[in-house]
């Protein structure tokens, strides 16, 4: 019951705010709303209900492995913006609030989806939703950039559709009733006769490639991350917090439930080999680009290519490799959350997000700076902060599977992504302020509004790395029992 | 046995016309032409559960057929014609792939669909349909429209044709999926091409064009 709450209360949430007349008041809904579902949330992931195996949705390991983050996530992000909202009170934000609330109540139906035809429906629906976020601020740019998400993020999406419509046929193939929930497909999959399993391996084959290449689009894999790097560089901060930490991650979750139905399948080895290569792919392309990109919203994009890159090399490697990976999407929601925050507040600040333009905003915006600094170390995996950790696990998963090539590929990558990293921070935080920054500058105040929710992301990043709670670790090994189960 | 024959006699015929539309989609100049061609074909997939063979007529497949035919035969073509006649745009199709290419890449694609699906396993049910090489030329179609036309709106038209090619391909699971799922991806696509539409209108307003070239700002 609680778990259809999730759903239903921030969609019922948009609905009211779609209606309420005041423009200045209408941004409260956001941390309301937020606050409720976070409580309702940690309820559920301290009393995980037990999900009966043929239900269509429910708060099952995996959603209760996962949906604590985003929820948290999306909290902090709806306190940032009531301040941030009041700065732009220019704009009307009534869709732009209606959108935020209505993707919280998709994502929560998408991480909750334990059928493959409703997955692709929530998937589908908060890429819809997402987008009158992005062309927010109203430029040609962000037009631009709406466009290029919208083909891109379409195309990819409709490839998943196929891919899981190929499924469905693989399991009729396999002699199967039609029905679609994942805990049904993988039961049909297992014990097939040999002519049965002749039957529907190239349909899993093609719809594990299908669904790769469509949810890894949603995720931003090299090489259909294109639509990345534009959409993060012109949307508010906000949005680029909540979709590298939250909206990509329905994806993932989507690509690990597939996997565990394609491994009863038989293609599990595929499966982790694909992954593998399309996860140290984005690795490497998000490394080289790092290297060259001369704006830092662009820079948090790629660094979250590269992330998404880590969650697939770690869900290549086998059920360590999963746990490790779960551990991943809460680090780096947390800590790549935080610096979209404080790079939002050093673009408003300056008033470009160039870094030919932009210099010493540690004069400028103090606490701002010090938090991207402090943000990109975390995110760049330097002790003792949760992306630390977590790669950590992911490297030794690699290592205790024999990948050994793959880890020194992956650190070899993750050694670039630093130099990138540190390259473009500290050309922006460094050095004398320009004449032009330094008159924007001064119009923008560092309120403890916009302060202080970033900060708070770090320090949960940073008490996610010292101190990991038990619970949590039970709840990424439960989600991993789910997907890997013993027969 | 011979009415099932006959059915998928007839049914082959209409995915046949959803393939001859590909090509005429593939080599039309004008945006009217593809529009017309884009929601014919999607008409001609709306009917054809009706004609898929079924003992006794569902009235949850009537309704699905009937939602389709609206859906892509009339609602979406209109918001595209709106959409047109709103950005007041030239009526030619201004293409990065020539239309003769396209068309050659269309015909080899179809026939290299064809000659694919013979290799992949099927059910019984499905074994004499052309419903797996229809749906892949129609997605190739997509694929080459989305690639090659600089339009917004044609690129649209080539996503909803991809669409209609994994339409196509669903029907292979039509007696199995339930109402809810056929009728959730229908109104998602109908969805996202209402929201298309707005940002067509939205690109338009801020570059004062609608092809696609303009969009190059955003580049590393």
């Amino acid at each position: 019951m609680i778990s259809l709450l999730l759903i239903i209360a921030p969609l019922v949430g948009a609905a009211l705010a779609a209606l309420w007349p005041d423009n200045r008041t209408r941004p409260w809904f956001l941390p309301v709303v937020g606050l409720v579902h976070v409580v309702m949330v940690f309820w559920l992931f301290v009393n995980p209900p037990v999900v009966a195996p043929e239900a269509w949705l429910g708060f099952d390991p995996v959603a209760r492995a996962v949906l604590p983050v985003v929820s948290l996530l999306f909290l902090v992000c709806a306190a940032y913006g009531v301040p941030y909202l009041q700065i732009r009170s220019e704009r009307n934000n009534r869709v732009f609030v209606s959108s935020l609330l209505a993707i919280l109540g998709l994502l929560s139906a998408g991480h909750q989806s334990r059928h493959l035809g409703l997955l692709w429906i929530t998937t589908e629906a908060v890429t819809l939703a997402a987008v009158p976020l992005l062309h927010f601020n109203n430029t040609p740019r962000a037009f631009e950039a709406t466009w290029k998400y919208l083909l891109v993020g379409g195309t990819g999406i409709a490839l998943s559709l196929l891919g899981s419509f190929c499924l469905g046929y693989a399991s009729l193939n396999a002699g199967g009733d039609g029905d679609l929930t994942f805990h049904a497909l993988s039961g049909q999959f297992l014990n097939l006769t040999v002519e049965a399993a002749t039957r529907s391996h190239p349909w899993v084959v093609a719809s594990w490639v299908l669904m790769l290449v469509g949810y890894g689009t949603k995720m931003g894999l090299a090489p259909m991350h294109t639509w990345k790097p534009d959409v993060y560089g012109e949307a508010p901060g906000i949005v680029g917090s909540l979709m590298a930490g939250g909206v990509t991650t329905v994806a993932f979750t989507a690509i690990l439930r597939v996997r565990s139905v394609v491994a009863a399948a038989g293609a599990g080895p595929m499966a982790d080999r694909t992954l593998l290569a399309i996860g140290l792919f984005s690795m490497l392309v998000a490394a080289l680009f790092l290297l060259g990109t001369r704006n830092y919203k662009r820079m948090l994009a790629y660094s979250s290519v590269e992330h998404m890159g880590i969650l697939c090399v770690g869900a290549a490697m086998g059920s360590a490799g999963v746990a490790a990976a779960l551990f991943h999407v809460w680090s780096n929601a947390l800590t790549k959350g935080s610096l979209f925050l404080s790079a939002g507040n050093i673009r408003r600040a300056a008033g470009s997000a160039s870094m030919d333009e932009v210099r010493g905003m540690s004069l400028l915006a103090p606490r701002s700076a010090a938090l991207l600094v402090t943000g990109m170390f975390a995110v760049t995996a330097c002790p003792p902060f949760g992306p630390f950790f977590s790669e950590l696990l992911v490297l030794r998963a690699a290592l205790a599977t024999g990948h050994g090539i793959a880890t020194a590929v992956f650190l070899g990558c993750a050694l670039l992504a630093f130099f990138g990293m540190t390259r473009v921070v500290f050309g922006i935080v460094d050095g004398r302020p320009r004449q032009a920054t330094k008159t924007s500058g001064k119009r923008f105040v560092e309120t403890m509004g916009v302060v202080a929710p970033p900060l708070l992301l770090l320090g949960l990043s940073l008490w996610l790395g010292l101190f990991t709670p038990a619970i949590l670790h039970d709840a990424w090994s439960a989600a991993v029992t789910q997907l890997f189960p013993t027969p | 046995m011979e009415r099932r024959c006959q059915l998928s006699g007839t049914l082959n015929l209409v995915i046949g016309l959803a393939m001859g539309l590909n090509l005429i989609a593939l080599g039309s100049s004008r945006l009217p032409t593809l529009i017309r061609a884009m929601s014919l074909q999607g008409m001609v997939l709306g009917v054809m559960p009706l004609l898929m063979e079924h003992e006794r007529l569902d009235w949850r497949i009537v309704v699905v057929a009937l939602a389709t035919v609206a859906g892509k035969g009339f609602l979406i073509p209109g918001l595209l014609r709106r959409a047109m006649r709103a950005a007041n745009i030239e009526r030619e199709i201004e293409p990065f792939i020539g239309f003769v290419p396209s068309l050659l890449l269309g015909a080899g694609g179809t026939i290299a669909a064809m000659a694919m699906a013979r290799s992949l396993p099927l059910l019984p049910e499905h074994a004499g349909t052309l419903l797996v090489p229809g749906s892949l030329a129609a997605i190739l179609t997509g694929f080459i429209l989305l690639i090659g036309r600089a339009k917004a709106i044609s690129q649209v038209c080539g996503y909803l044709i991809l669409e209609n090619g994994i339409y196509l391909f669903g029907l292979l699971l039509i007696h199995t999926t339930p109402l809810l799922v056929e009728s959730g991806i229908l109104l998602d696509v109908t969805v996202g091409v209402f929201i298309i539409g707005i940002i067509v209108d939205r690109i338009q307003r801020a570059f004062d064009s609608l092809d696609t070239r303009k969009l190059t700002t955003l580049r590393e």
